[in-house]
């Protein structure tokens, strides 16, 4: 303690007098004895990888070659986001509620300008077997983007019953995961209750698994 | 307007220099481009191009996906649709549009050709590049480059 204060006492003229290089090497090797870093093996959130800039230009994103000049042609997400509605994940907008608003035209035939898509509307219930609230499959907002053909049959049967999805399958790209995950909303914290939109009935508990209503130690 | 430029470009240097530097060791999953950019290099590379770039987010502004992905025939796959500057110029795939009539044409290489050379080809920020653990074998990006693409290889099934 003595020498870390007589050590501060001499830095603090020193400092003053401009001479702050010779002065400050003392003063810090004696802080870092004092108080031992943290391991970096243990710091918080070891897992939790987070971005500084979801929208970084095409020359910042690790991706496009900076030293390629036509890189630094390319428009800016952001310069195109603005006054679009965010979200938390993907590329942190709401395409679906764009479109809705209006706020983009995205073109449903390559030159015709003016065609309109072919929008059904009909909700398809599936019912989850856990506690996760039951899907709610709406047609409207994919048909407004895409073709029955996108889907059926290839990746959804169009038959009650005949499509198995899991949630493993989709985040390795099968079945809803074709496109969610990839290229529409992800599948995140935050997006789950985007389709487990429908609440459980009331009074609706989950069922007790084999382990415990056959739990030999009850 | 000018001194504005001039006072940008010492910043510019210094990020570009970081990138470069950065762009050495980093992976495709630690660059932080945006959500389903397609990186498409299943000649590119071995043709001594620049992989190829794919921004949906530009697209899905401009176009539905049903007009790619309905009507001119894009699998959904990243790398799936085999495409070459030979079939572009015959107006298949992305020569549909990118022809000087709907939007500008193929003569500006590096436009599409963007991406950072060795980069595999892979869909950005997808749910499997962010598992924490991965649930398969990322592309080694020095194995993958220079290598070309072969359908009928069990491992690009």
């Amino acid at each position: 303690m003595n020498i870390t204060a007589r050590f501060t006492a001499l830095a603090l003229p020193a400092l003053l007098a401009g001479s702050a290089l010779l002065a400050s090497t003392p003063t810090l090797a004696a802080g870092a004895a004092a108080a031992p870093a943290v391991s970096d093996a243990n710091i918080f959130n070891r897992n939790l990888k987070k971005t500084a800039d979801p929208n970084p230009p095409p020359w910042e994103d690790g991706i496009h070659d900076p030293e390629n000049e036509a890189t630094h042609a390319l428009q800016p997400p952001k310069e195109a986001y603005a006054g679009l509605p965010t979200s938390t994940y993907g590329n942190h907008i709401d395409w679906v509620k764009a479109l809705d608003d209006g706020l983009i035209r995205p073109r449903w035939d390559r030159v015709n300008s003016n065609e309109e898509p072919f929008v059904m509307d009909l909700d398809i219930v599936r019912p989850v077997k856990a506690s996760m609230p039951d899907v709610v499959f709406p047609h409207r907002q994919h048909t407004e983007w895409l073709f029955c053909s996108n889907c059926h049959p290839a990746i959804f049967v169009p038959q009650k019953g005949a499509n198995q999805i899991n949630m493993s399958a989709i985040l390795l790209g099968q079945k809803c995961g074709v496109c969610h995950g990839k290229v529409s909303f992800p599948i995140t914290t935050a997006s789950c209750k985007k389709c487990h939109s429908k609440p459980k009935p009331e009074g609706w508990t989950p069922p007790l698994s084999d382990a415990t209503l056959k739990n030999p130690w009850k | 307007m000018s001194p504005k430029i001039e006072r940008k470009h010492p910043l510019n240097a210094l990020i570009l220099g970081l990138l470069v530097s950065l762009g050495l060791w980093a992976a495709p999953q630690d660059s932080q481009a945006e959500y389903a950019d397609v990186v498409i290099n299943n000649y590119a590379d071995a043709a001594g191009m620049r992989p190829a770039v794919f921004p949906h987010w530009f697209h899905r502004i401009r176009f539905r996906c049903k007009v790619c992905h309905a009507d001119l025939g894009f699998q959904f796959k990243a790398g799936g649709n085999q495409i070459t500057m030979a079939k572009i110029i015959d107006g298949q795939f992305c020569g549909a549009c990118h022809n000087g009539e709907v939007a500008w044409s193929v003569e500006n290489c590096a436009m599409c050709h963007s991406g950072i050379p060795g980069t595999p080809t892979h869909f950005h920020g997808s749910t499997l590049q962010r598992l924490i653990a991965p649930a398969y074998k990322p592309l080694d990006p020095k194995e993958t480059a220079g290598v070309k693409y072969d359908a009928n290889n069990e491992k690009n099934k």
